[in-house]
């Protein structure tokens, strides 16, 4: 009861309040809810194999998890590897150091994973679970001495619109991905991972353009809508549909996030064999 | 039906935690029941309120660990059997029970250049379009009732407010930047003095807010874009070197 002598009767220590709700319930769902996607993120792109499956044919089409598109270069060796011609530059090089695995994930994982820790709602959410500052509103978090935000080492958060440029990059390889899901040695035809793979894009649309720096870049950045001869520009209808986007950014992180691992572990699934791929090619 | 309620009582000095216990009857809020501890308590209670509507600010408080204005709680939102505590404000100094002394922000408010509107062409006056207004109309909701300062980690748990303006006056800075009319370039200011680096986009002033202002989503980290455009983009300073920058005009 001591401690409740302090002025106002707040008392010091991390995790004080008195809020009597579950206020430690979001940033600890939250905060596992993505250490869980990045174990198995990491899991996967370790693996280098069973990322791609075409039924055998080596005609147009197949199915490629995400996590490894786009292959820059390919070990043909691996066990449920793509075809050399889905390579944009070729076989595994020689010169590549030894030190990095024989897996194409990791040669692209980093663009998207910038992304995503670079987001102004992932921020939110980690500073929140992982540094406890603050855990929640009103609970005191981990008093740092000299408190700097982000204008220290965090001042590289402000790479967020670059690493939107290279998020555009993936939506666009991944919707090619998610055509190339919709044909199998040539022939057109619908697959249930056709159908993860089509929505995958269009979930990772909906979070890279509700975006906030590309919200700022589209339209935000102007003061002006309709100068000079009053009449409303395109940037304005575009900031508006961003902006309709960018309300709902939670939502699209998470099901962009949780979809993309969905269509890893799919296509894995069924290139080791583990499940059969219902579709209209009849295997 | 009786309302069990923990109050904290106290100066700049002292205090400690009081329990009340009050009759109430439906549709009262938190303020209310304040107002009958005064009456039948302590009426030596300090608690600073005006308008009851939720329009003033004025009646700040944190109710069960929350910071909420008293006149806009409504007591239905507790079980019965809940114990109610009451607390002033953490973020400012107390001046007595449940009034805290906000004016560290008129002072933050003092610092921000004021709104400079372009010249009139040719003697015409100046229009404005619905759809350029709208934006900066939503800052204009707030009412000063100082709950996300409160609330903001930086100054309220890091007390960092030597460095950090906190979120009313971020919205207050970006009512007057996103405003299509006015000129002054407060960027660099924003950066510097106002400490839009600072925040780390927690969104507690945006959750707290009773206008139901997005601070954080349309107010601070549009603000911290343009901070990054001037600052930290050396595609849009090219950019801006080679076709002009889009400077406010005169």
């Amino acid at each position: 009861m001591n401690n409740e002598q302090t002025i106002g009767g707040y008392e010091a220590g991390l995790f004080q309040t008195h809020r009597p709700d579950t206020w430690w319930l979001e940033p600890l769902l939250t905060g596992l809810g993505f250490l869980s996607f990045v174990i198995y993120t990491t899991w996967a792109m370790f693996q280098g194999d069973y990322y791609w499956w075409s039924a055998g044919s080596e005609g147009f089409g197949g199915y490629l998890s995400p996590f490894y598109s786009p292959l820059l270069f390919i070990e043909e060796s691996a066990a449920g590897s793509a075809p050399l011609l889905h390579a944009w530059f070729g076989p595994w090089p020689e010169w590549m150091p030894n030190l990095i695995p024989v897996t194409p994930a990791i040669l692209i994982l980093a663009g998207p994973l910038s992304f995503r820790l670079t987001c102004y709602y992932y921020r939110k959410f980690y500073y929140r679970s992982y540094f406890l500052s603050p855990p929640a509103c009103a609970v005191a978090g981990v008093h740092q001495k000299d408190y700097k935000g982000e204008t220290a080492l965090l001042v590289i958060q402000n790479i967020h619109r670059f690493t939107l440029y290279i998020a555009i990059g993936f939506v666009a390889v991944l919707s090619y991905d998610a055509f190339l899901s919709f044909f199998r040695d040539g022939k057109f035809g619908v697959g249930v991972g056709s159908i993860i793979l089509f929505l995958n894009p269009i979930f990772l649309a909906g979070y890279t353009f509700g975006c906030h720096a590309f919200r700022h870049l589209s339209g935000g950045r102007h003061d002006c809508f309709t100068c000079p001869q009053g009449k409303e520009k395109v940037s304005f209808k575009i900031w508006q549909g961003v902006s309709w986007l960018n309300g709902r950014h939670m939502f699209w992180a998470w099901i962009s996030m949780i979809w993309v691992a969905l269509g890893d572990i799919y296509v894995r699934l069924v290139a080791k064999g583990y499940w059969t791929d219902f579709s209209t090619w009849g295997n | 039906m009786e309302r069990n309620f923990k109050i904290w009582r106290g100066d700049a000095e002292k205090g400690e935690f009081k329990n009340y216990a009050v009759k109430l009857e439906q549709g009262m809020v938190v303020l209310d029941a304040i107002h009958r501890i005064q009456v039948e308590h302590a009426n030596d209670l300090a608690v600073r309120w005006n308008c009851k509507a939720g329009k003033c600010g004025s009646c700040s408080v944190e109710i069960n660990g929350r910071p909420k204005l008293a006149c806009m709680t409504r007591m239905n939102e507790f079980s019965p059997e809940e114990v109610i505590t009451v607390q002033p404000m953490k973020t400012f100094p107390v001046i007595k029970d449940l009034v805290t002394d906000v004016s560290w922000n008129y002072e933050q408010n003092k610092m921000i250049p004021p709104f400079k509107p372009r010249k009139k062409k040719n003697g015409i006056d100046h229009v404005m379009y619905q759809q350029d207004v709208e934006r900066i109309q939503e800052f204009r909701k707030c009412i000063e009732c100082y709950l996300c300062q409160d609330v903001c980690h930086v100054l309220r748990d890091q007390d960092k407010k030597e460095k950090f303006v906190g979120p009313r006056f971020m919205i207050r800075l970006a009512s007057l930047e996103m405003h299509p009319l006015d000129i002054d370039d407060r960027i660099p200011k924003i950066k510097n003095d106002f400490g839009s680096g600072m925040c780390n986009i927690t969104r507690c002033c945006t959750d707290v807010c009773p206008e139901h202002i997005q601070i954080t989503d349309n107010g601070i980290i549009p603000l911290k874009e343009r901070v990054v455009d001037r600052f930290y983009d050396p595609v849009r300073w090219i950019y801006n070197k080679l076709f002009g920058n889009g400077a406010k005009q005169e």
